[in-house]
C-alpha cells in the first residue's frame, strides 16, 4: 500500500504507526477471506463457501456504498436499485438467449454482461444523480431511495422476465479460460475483485480528488469560497459508487443464479447501509467487517431460533449504544483518510 | 366518468391522508425539534393497533378499548424513549438509522412471540360496520367517516395545541432552534419525552383506526413507515402544516392513481398495455411526486423557518 | 475478528453432520416469520401429525425432519434451500409456499439430483417448460383452481364479474385461469400493489366494482390481505349487491379470525379448490379429526398438502424399502400417486403435476358453530393443467 507523501513532518511519526496498523489489519483480513473459505471448501462444508461468496459481494457493494457515504458524506438509501440493475444485466440477456427474441442483447457473454451492467448502472447512477444532488441530508437519502423504489416497481411490471417471481438464470456469464460455475473459482473472482476494490477506494480517499470530496462532507460552504464547485466531484463520486455496486449485483447475479426484484427493495438498500454503519463508516476496511459479521451473525443465529430477529436486533442496538464509530474502531484506531478529525 | 364515484374516491383519499397525517404528525415533531431519525415509528403504529385488538376482545368494546390503548401506547413510545432513544440525540443519523432499524427488529419479534404470527381482526360495533349514503349514490361505510372525522379532531388539537399553547410554543421554538430551547433554561431532557410519547399515541391511534379495516398484524409498521417519510419529506421536516397537506396530497394522488389511472391510460395505449403499466405507474406515483418536489424544492414544500 | 470467525466456524462444524446416519432426511422450506407465518405454521403442524401417523418411519428407518425459514424472499428461501441440499445432505426438500420461491430454489434441489414437492405453489413455468423428472406437485397448478370457479361462474348463470387480485405473478395466474373459463364479460379489473408494502385498503377498488354493476366479484387475495378484504367487502356492504367469487382467499386460517370479528358477510360465499376439510375419505377424516383434536382448529388447505408431501415420500421410500440410492425406483412409485391422499384417489400427468377434482365450496357454520367450508359439487372432474403440453416429458 502507499505512504502519503504529503503528510507534515510532526505528523509524521504518527502516520507511519497509523499506515502499520493499517497495514496489519488488511493483512489479517484478506487472510482470513482467502484461507478460511477455501479450507472449509475442501473439508466438504461447501454451504460456508456460499456464504463467504454472499458475503464477500455484499461487501463490494458496502464498500461501494461508503465510498459516497464515508468519505463524502451523501448517505443514499437506494444503492441496492445497483445490485438489482447489475444482475439484470446477466439475467437479460441470458434469457433471451435460452428463451430467444432480443437478438441484440441475446447473449452468454461475460464481457458484454459486465459492460451492460457497468454502463446502465452508470447511466442510472448519473440522470438520478444529477437531480438527488440537489439536496442534502435526509432528504438525499429519501430521494435516493425514491429512485431505487420507481426501479423496483418498474421492473416489477416486466413480466416477460418473471415480474414479481423474478428470473432464473440458467446459464452464467461465460468468460474465456474460468468458469464461473466452479464455486472456488467464483469466490476467487469476488475475492479478489473485492481488494482490488478495496485498494482502489483508498487510493483515491487519498487523492485529490478524495480530499475534494471530504472537504465537501466537512463544509461545502468553505470549498466554495476557496473556488471548488463541489457538485461535480460529489455526482462523480455517485456515478462511481453506483458503478461498483452495479459490479457487485453482476457477480449476485451469476452468484445466486437467481434475480428478482426483491433485490432492489428498500430493505436492502438498508442492509447495505447497516453493514456499513456497523462497520464503521470511517475505516477503510469497516464496510468489510460489517458485512462480515452482518452476514454470519444472520447465519449463524437463524440456525438457533426462528426469533432470531430479537438479538440480532439487540446486538445493533448495543453496537450503537457502546460503539461510537462501528465495530472497526476496536481494531483500528484511526485510517488513513486524510483530514479526518480535524 | 362519473361525478358520485369522484367523490366517493376523494373521500376514500382523504380518509388514506388523514391516516398517514397521524403517522407523520409524531415523526415529523421527533425529526423537527429532535433531529432523531425514527424508522421505528411504525413499530409504534403496529403497537396501538395490537394494544385495541387484545383490549376490544377482552372489554368487548371497541371505543374502551381506543381509550385504554391510547395512554398505553404513549407508554410504550415514552419507555423507548427513556430507554434507547434518550442516548442517542447526539449521534448522527446514521446511528440512529441502525439503532432504530434494531428497535423494528426487536419489537416485531416480540409482538410475534406475545401474539403469534396470524394478526387479530378487530370487530367493530353495529353501528359502525353499516354505510352511509351522503348524496344520492354517494354511499360510504360509516366507520371510514369515522376515521375522517377522527383524524380531523385530532388534527384541530394539535394545531391547537401546537398554536395556542406555552407546551406548543416550546415544540415550535425547538423545530426552529433547539439549543436555544435549552438555552434558556428550558427542561429539554422533558420536552424531548414528552414529544416522543406524543408522537407514539398518535401513530398508535392511526393503528387503532387502521386495525378493523385491514388487521393488527406482524411487519404493518414497516410496511407504512416508507410512505410516512415521504409524506413529512414533501412537507418540509418539523412543519405540522406541511405534513397535513403532504399526507392529504399523497392520500388523494394514490388514491385517484389506482382509481382512474388504467381508464386514463387506455386513451393513450391499447388495453393490454395500459393493464400492465397503470398498477406499475401507480404504485410509483408518491416516489415520483416526492422526486419532482425535491427537485425543485430540496427543503420540501413548507420547510419551518431557520432551519 | 478472527475469535468471532472461528466461534462461527466451530457452531458450524458441531451442527453439521459428519456422519451419515441411516434416516430418511427431509428439508421442509415454508414460511414461519414475518406475517405469512400462520401459513407455514400451518404446515408445520400437519407434517409434525403425518410424521406422526406413520410413526416417524419411512421403509423401515426412522425421518429426520428440518424446517427451514424462507422469511416470504425467494433469496432467502434459496439460501435455506442450498443449506438443506449441501450441508444436511436431505434426501427429500418440500414445502413452498410462494410461486417466487420455488422457483428461486428449484435449481439448486434439481441440480443436486434431490427430489423436490411443492406443498403449495404451482406457477405456470414448472408444470410446463422447466418440467423435471425428479419434480412432484403435492398441491395444484396456479390456473386449475381460477378455472373451476370460470366454470362455477357459467354454470351460476352469471353474466359479468369485476376482478381484483394482486400484482404479480400468481394474481396474474389466477386472472388468466378465470378469463379462460369464463364465459361471461368482465367488466372491469384491478391489480393492486403487493410485495413488501402491499396495499390492503381496497376501498378505491370497491368503489369502482360496486359503479361497474357487474353481476359478481372475484377475488384472490392470499394470507393476511384476505381477511382484509372479506373485512371491508362486508363494511362497504355489498353483500347483498355483489356475490363474492374466491379462490384461495378464505381459508381456515382466516375464517376464525372473521368469525371473531363478525364478518357475517362472509358466511354463503362461494370458491373452489381440490379439497375441503369435510372431503368425505378415510384419510381425510382421520386426517382433519387429529387435526382438529391436536390444534383446536380446522386445517387449512395448506396443511393438507403438506401433510400429502409426506405421504408422497413415505409411499417412494417403501416402495424401495429405504433404499434411498435408487432414485429411479422412488421416482416410479411416485408416479403411480399410490398414496392415502387427503383428496382421494388422483394420478399424476408427464409434468407431475396431479390430475385430480375441483370442487365448489360455500362458507357455512357447522354444528359446533365453527366456521367452516362444504363441498356443494365437482365442477371439474380430472382435470389437467393446460401447460403440460408444454412439458417435454
Amino acid at each position: 500500500m502507499t505512504t502519503t507523501t504529503s503528510a507534515r513532518p510532526d505528523h509524521r511519526q504518527n502516520r507511519n504507526t497509523e499506515t502499520t496498523r493499517l497495514l496489519l489489519v488488511s493483512a489479517l483480513l484478506v487472510l482470513i477471506l482467502a484461507i478460511l473459505p477455501t479450507v472449509l471448501y475442501l473439508t466438504g462444508h461447501t454451504f460456508w463457501l456460499d456464504i463467504f461468496t454472499r458475503l464477500v459481494i455484499l461487501a463490494i457493494a458496502a464498500v461501494g456504498l461508503n465510498l459516497i457515504l464515508g468519505l463524502g458524506g451523501m448517505v443514499s438509501f437506494g444503492h441496492a436499485a445497483y445490485i438489482g440493475l447489475g444482475a439484470y444485466a446477466v439475467g437479460i440477456p441470458a434469457y433471451h438467449s435460452t428463451y430467444g427474441g432480443m437478438d441484440a442483447i441475446a447473449t452468454y457473454n461475460g464481457f458484454f454482461h459486465l459492460a451492460l451492467a457497468l454502463t446502465v448502472s452508470a447511466l442510472f447512477a448519473l440522470v438520478t444523480g444529477i437531480i438527488s444532488l440537489r439536496t442534502r441530508g435526509v432528504n438525499f437519502i429519501m430521494i435516493t431511495m425514491a429512485f431505487a423504489q420507481m426501479m423496483y416497481y418498474a421492473i416489477v411490471s416486466l413480466e416477460t422476465y418473471g415480474g414479481d417471481d423474478g428470473l432464473t438464470i440458467d446459464v452464467r456469464s461465460e468468460f474465456p479460460i474460468i468458469s464461473l460455475d466452479d464455486p472456488l473459482t467464483l469466490y476467487a473472482v469476488s475475492f479478489i475483485s473485492l481488494i482490488i476494490i478495496v485498494f482502489l477506494v483508498h487510493r483515491i480517499s487519498n487523492s485529490r480528488f478524495g480530499l475534494t470530496l471530504q472537504g465537501a462532507r466537512s463544509n461545502e460552504e468553505r470549498m466554495l469560497a476557496i473556488g471548488v464547485n463541489c457538485y461535480k466531484y460529489q455526482l462523480a463520486a455517485f456515478v462511481m459508487s453506483g458503478v461498483i455496486c452495479g459490479y457487485a449485483g453482476f457477480l449476485l447475479g451469476n452468484f445466486t443464479t437467481f434475480i428478482s426484484p426483491e433485490m432492489m427493495d428498500w430493505t436492502r438498500s438498508g442492509e447495505i447501509m447497516i453493514m456499513v454503519i456497523l462497520g464503521g463508516a470511517t475505516f477503510l476496511w469497516g464496510p468489510v467487517i460489517g458485512a462480515i459479521v452482518f452476514i454470519i451473525l444472520e447465519y449463524v443465529l437463524s440456525e438457533v431460533t426462528v426469533y432470531w430477529h430479537l438479538p440480532f436486533g439487540l446486538l445493533l442496538i448495543f453496537s450503537v449504544l457502546f460503539l461510537r464509530n462501528g465495530l472497526a474502531s476496536v481494531l483500528q484506531r484511526s485510517h488513513s483518510q486524510a483530514g479526518k478529525g480535524q | 366518468m362519473e361525478f358520485s364515484l369522484l367523490l366517493i374516491q376523494l373521500l376514500n383519499g382523504l380518509q388514506l391522508g388523514i391516516l398517514l397525517f397521524l403517522l407523520s404528525a409524531g415523526l415529523t415533531l421527533t425529526f423537527g425539534i429532535m433531529d432523531f431519525v425514527n424508522l421505528a415509528h411504525g413499530a409504534l403504529y403496529m403497537l396501538g393497533a395490537f394494544f385495541c385488538a387484545s383490549l376490544t376482545l377482552y372489554t368487548g368494546s371497541f371505543i374502551l378499548a381506543i381509550l385504554l390503548a391510547l395512554p398505553l401506547t404513549a407508554l410504550a413510545g415514552y419507555l423507548l424513549e427513556k430507554l434507547v432513544v434518550q442516548h442517542l440525540y447526539d449521534r448522527n443519523h446514521l446511528d440512529h438509522v441502525l439503532a432504530t432499524f434494531g428497535l423494528i427488529l426487536c419489537i416485531d419479534t416480540i409482538v410475534h412471540i406475545i401474539w403469534g404470527p396470524q394478526g387479530i381482526a378487530i370487530p367493530l360495533p353495529a353501528w359502525l360496520s353499516g354505510q352511509v349514503e351522503l348524496f344520492d349514490g354517494v354511499v360510504l361505510p360509516s366507520y371510514r367517516l369515522l376515521i375522517i372525522g377522527v383524524g380531523l379532531l385530532a388534527a384541530a388539537g394539535l394545531y391547537v395545541l401546537v398554536n395556542h399553547t406555552r407546551l406548543g410554543m416550546l415544540i415550535r421554538a425547538g423545530a426552529s432552534n433547539r439549543k436555544m430551547v435549552g438555552a434558556l433554561g428550558v427542561d429539554i431532557t422533558a420536552l424531548f419525552s414528552g414529544v416522543f410519547a406524543l408522537g407514539a399515541a398518535l401513530a398508535g391511534l392511526a393503528g387503532m383506526l387502521i386495525a378493523p379495516i385491514t388487521e393488527a398484524s406482524i411487519g404493518m409498521g414497516s410496511d407504512i413507515i416508507i410512505t410516512t417519510f415521504v409524506v413529512i419529506i414533501i412537507g418540509g421536516i418539523g412543519s405540522m402544516k406541511g405534513a397535513f397537506l403532504a399526507a392529504l396530497l399523497v392520500g388523494l394522488i394514490d388514491t385517484f392513481g389506482r382509481s382512474f389511472l388504467d381508464d386514463f391510460f387506455k386513451l393513450l395505449m391499447s388495453t393490454e398495455a395500459a393493464e400492465t403499466a397503470a398498477p406499475a405507474v401507480s404504485a410509483m406515483l408518491i416516489y415520483i411526486l416526492m422526486a419532482i418536489i425535491l427537485a425543485f424544492r430540496p427543503q420540501g414544500l413548507f420547510p419551518p423557518l431557520s432551519r | 475478528m478472527k475469535k468471532i470467525l472461528s466461534i462461527a466456524t466451530l457452531t458450524a462444524l458441531i451442527s453439521s453432520p459428519l456422519f451419515a446416519a441411516d434416516e430418511v432426511k427431509i428439508g421442509f422450506v415454508t414460511t414461519l416469520t414475518t406475517g405469512a407465518a400462520s401459513m407455514g405454521k400451518d404446515q408445520e403442524n400437519a407434517v409434525n401429525l403425518a410424521l406422526e401417523h406413520i410413526g416417524n418411519t419411512m421403509g423401515g428407518k426412522p425421518v429426520k425432519l428440518i424446517m427451514a425459514d424462507d422469511g416470504f424472499k425467494p433469496e432467502v428461501g434459496k439460501q435455506a434451500t442450498d443449506k438443506l441440499v449441501k450441508q444436511d445432505d436431505v434426501d427429500f426438500v418440500a414445502g413452498y409456499l410462494w410461486s417466487h420461491v420455488l422457483l428461486a430454489s428449484r435449481k439448486s434441489v434439481l441440480d443436486s439430483g434431490k427430489f423436490l414437492i411443492s406443498a403449495n405453489a404451482g406457477p405456470s413455468a414448472v408444470a410446463g417448460k422447466l418440467c423435471h423428472k425428479n419434480f412432484f406437485s403435492a398441491s395444484w397448478q396456479n390456473d386449475q383452481t381460477p378455472m373451476a370457479m370460470g366454470e362455477t361462474l357459467n354454470k351460476q348463470g352469471v353474466k359479468s364479474i369485476y376482478v381484483m387480485a394482486p400484482n404479480y405473478a400468481a394474481g396474474k395466474d389466477m386472472v388468466a385461469g378465470v378469463e379462460r373459463t369464463f364465459n361471461g364479460e368482465i367488466v372491469g379489473k384491478d391489480l393492486t400493489k403487493w410485495g413488501k408494502d402491499a396495499q390492503l385498503d381496497f376501498s378505491a377498488e370497491l368503489a369502482k366494482a360496486k359503479a361497474s354493476g357487474a353481476e359478481g366479484l372475484f377475488v384472490f387475495y392470499p394470507g393476511k390481505a384476505g381477511g382484509a378484504f372479506i373485512k371491508q367487502y362486508e363494511q362497504a356492504g355489498l353483500r347483498d349487491t355483489l356475490p363474492l367469487y374466491t379462490v384461495f382467499t378464505i381459508d381456515a386460517l382466516s375464517l376464525p379470525k372473521l368469525q371473531e370479528g363478525g364478518m357475517k358477510g362472509v358466511l354463503g360465499s362461494q370458491m373452489t379448490q381440490f379439497w375441503s376439510p369435510d372431503l368425505d375419505n378415510e384419510t381425510n377424516t382421520r386426517f382433519v379429526a387429529d387435526f382438529r383434536a391436536k390444534h383446536g382448529s380446522y386445517p387449512s388447505f395448506y396443511a393438507a398438502q403438506a401433510y400429502d408431501s409426506i405421504m408422497l415420500i413415505k409411499s417412494a421410500v417403501d416402495a424401495v424399502d429405504g433404499n434411498l440410492d435408487d432414485m429411479d425406483g422412488m421416482r416410479a412409485a411416485m408416479k403411480t400417486a399410490d398414496f392415502p391422499s387427503v383428496r382421494g384417489k388422483f394420478s399424476y400427468g408427464n409434468n407431475h403435476m396431479p390430475i385430480q377434482n375441483f370442487y365448489t365450496r360455500t362458507v357455512v357454520e357447522d354444528k359446533d358453530g365453527n366456521w367452516t367450508t362444504t363441498i356443494d359439487e365437482t365442477v371439474l372432474e380430472n382435470h389437467q393443467d393446460i401447460y403440460a403440453a408444454n412439458c417435454s416429458m
